[in-house]
């Protein structure tokens, strides 16, 4: 049976990363980091430190659409997830360098996250994707913001209030339900073609 | 008729049809997956507080595209219709205030208010003797447009080839295009024609049937088969895959057998509008 997990980030404690596993249900508190492409692009490609602290963090995949209140302030309009694929080269590093501790998008990541996330101590929370409405009410306040010339893909912070339901897609533990369902469709189309 | 198209533009973005919804409700009681429940529920949960905070139902504005049915005696021109349309998306993206996504494809620099150069996408039909005008507006979000494959198949690949690349092209798209959703199909004419009738299918009111037996049964085999392939909502796994399958054809060359899929997230966004020849707007969603 899968169960639900209460979790606040940032999260430094590896246990409660290791309890969770594939197929689980998280709901999260306190914050999360909103990053895209560009984001990772200019930490990774061009060398540059990001500006706010990622140790223990959950990461989102996002480019919110909001309205400028004054220097550095943001209110929310529609914040919604983008989908992952995209940004799985981004996997190792994001744990290694700076302790990270999961990564929450949609569409799930490709099996190359599987070893990097298991042997960092990573997890992949899958979001319902276009489920932005939702979303955008669980976000409680953008609390700062770094990189503004990149918007909308700046490195934002976010305090969240019930944020999810999440399922965890890829487990530290070398778990993937992206992995799991792509083999068993795999299989089942091959039966299916012989069928037809 | 520029704020006929604001209005449907941003209507489409707030406010899912009711066949969608339907459909929707439909899967949630069909699919017995506990992640796949989970996934369904939440976006029933979306959906509803779209409706209550009068937020949009999903942040992916997407990209904008009309389809014109326009009669031989309607007073506007088309060239007035498309200008219209693109200051209406801009009007709407700039009012609302909508993200907006259009870029200059080698440059990616922002191109304005969700238009640019040959955007909004407007595709056309005329309709001889009548002076009315229908309008579609569906906008199509980069998730689900990210996975549409073309392929080439010869006619000796038959009926079966066009069933497997189907298949194949759905799982390989996993849980990318935020399923479950429409999967459009374009078979015959040419490479460039069959990828514009699956869009064209995607953007039918769902679980119409195209008027052609052979097709529409079809429509109905990979609608089953696809859902047996278990990818489900979110490709988290799960019984629903696809609420449904569209599919749209058009004659060929003897030698040609060309098959293509355009997906369609479940956020499938769809409005429409009569406008007659005095001007007067009746907004449905019946095409
Ligand atoms: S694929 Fe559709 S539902 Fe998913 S994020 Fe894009 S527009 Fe929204």
């Amino acid at each position: 049976m899968t169960v639900t997990h209460k979790l606040t980030f940032p999260l430094n404690d590896p246990a409660a990363i290791l309890a969770l596993r594939a197929g689980d249900e998280v709901v999260v508190q306190g914050h999360v980091i909103g990053i895209r492409d560009r984001t990772q692009i200019r930490i990774f490609d061009q060398g540059i430190e990001p500006p706010i602290d990622l140790t223990g963090a959950l990461l989102l995949h996002t480019a919110p659409n909001v309205r400028k209140l004054g220097p550095g302030r943001y209110e929310k309009l529609c914040i919604g997830t983008t989908t992952s694929a995209r940004m799985v080269r981004f996997t190792e590093g994001l744990g290694e360098r700076y302790g990270v501790r999961a990564i929450c998008g949609k569409g799930g990541f490709p099996d190359q996250a599987i070893e990097p996330m298991q042997r960092l101590g990573m997890v992949y929370l899958a979001i319902v994707g276009g489920a932005a409405a939702l979303e955008t009410t669980q976000i409680e306040e953008i609390e700062d913001v770094a990189w503004e010339d990149l918007m909308p893909e700046c490195l934002w912070k976010f305090r969240v209030k019930d944020f999810g339901p999440l399922t965890v897609g890829i487990d530290a533990h070398g778990n993937s339900l992206y992995h799991d369902v792509q083999n068993r469709a795999r299989q089942r189309l091959e039966q299916l073609s012989a069928r037809l | 008729m520029l704020g006929a198209a604001a209005s449907l533009y941003v209507w489409a973005l707030r406010d899912l049809p009711r066949d969608l919804r339907e459909a929707l409700a439909g899967a949630l009681e069909r699919e017995t997956s506990v992640t796949g429940i989970r996934v369904l529920e939440t976006i029933h949960r979306n959906v509803e507080v779209a409706d209550t905070e009068r937020n949009l139902v999903c942040q992916d504005t997407g990209i904008a595209v009309y389809y014109c049915r326009v009669g031989e005696r309607f007073p506007l021109h088309p060239a007035g219709i498309e200008r219209a349309l693109k200051a209406g998306t801009e009007r709407a993206t700039v009012e609302h205030p909508l993200r907006s996504n259009t870029v200059h494809t080698l440059t990616r620099e922002s191109t304005g208010a969700n238009v640019g150069y040959r955007v909004p996408i407007v595709h056309w039909e005329f309709v001889p003797g009548w002076d009315g005008l229908d309008v579609k507006c569906v906008p199509k979000g980069s998730g689900s447009e990210n996975m549409s494959f073309l392929k080439m198949l010869v006619p000796a690949d038959g009926v079966n080839g066009i069933k497997r690349f189907v298949l194949e092209s759905i799982v390989e798209a996993g849980g990318k295009p935020c399923p479950p959703g429409i999967v459009g199909i374009g078979i015959g004419g040419s490479a460039d024609y069959a990828l514009h009738l699956a869009k064209e299918a995607i953007a039918r009111p769902i679980g119409t049937r195209n008027p052609d037996p052979l097709v529409a049964q079809l429509e109905d085999e990979l609608y089953g088969l696809l859902n047996e392939t278990g990818i489900g909502p979110m490709g988290l796994g799960g019984d629903v895959t696809v609420l449904q399958c569209h599919i749209e054809h058009a004659d060929t060359h003897m030698t040609l057998n060309p098959v293509a899929v355009n997906y369609q997230c479940w956020a499938a966004r769809r409005t429409s509008a009569h406008i007659g020849a005095d001007g007067a707007v009746d907004y449905d969603r019946d095409f």
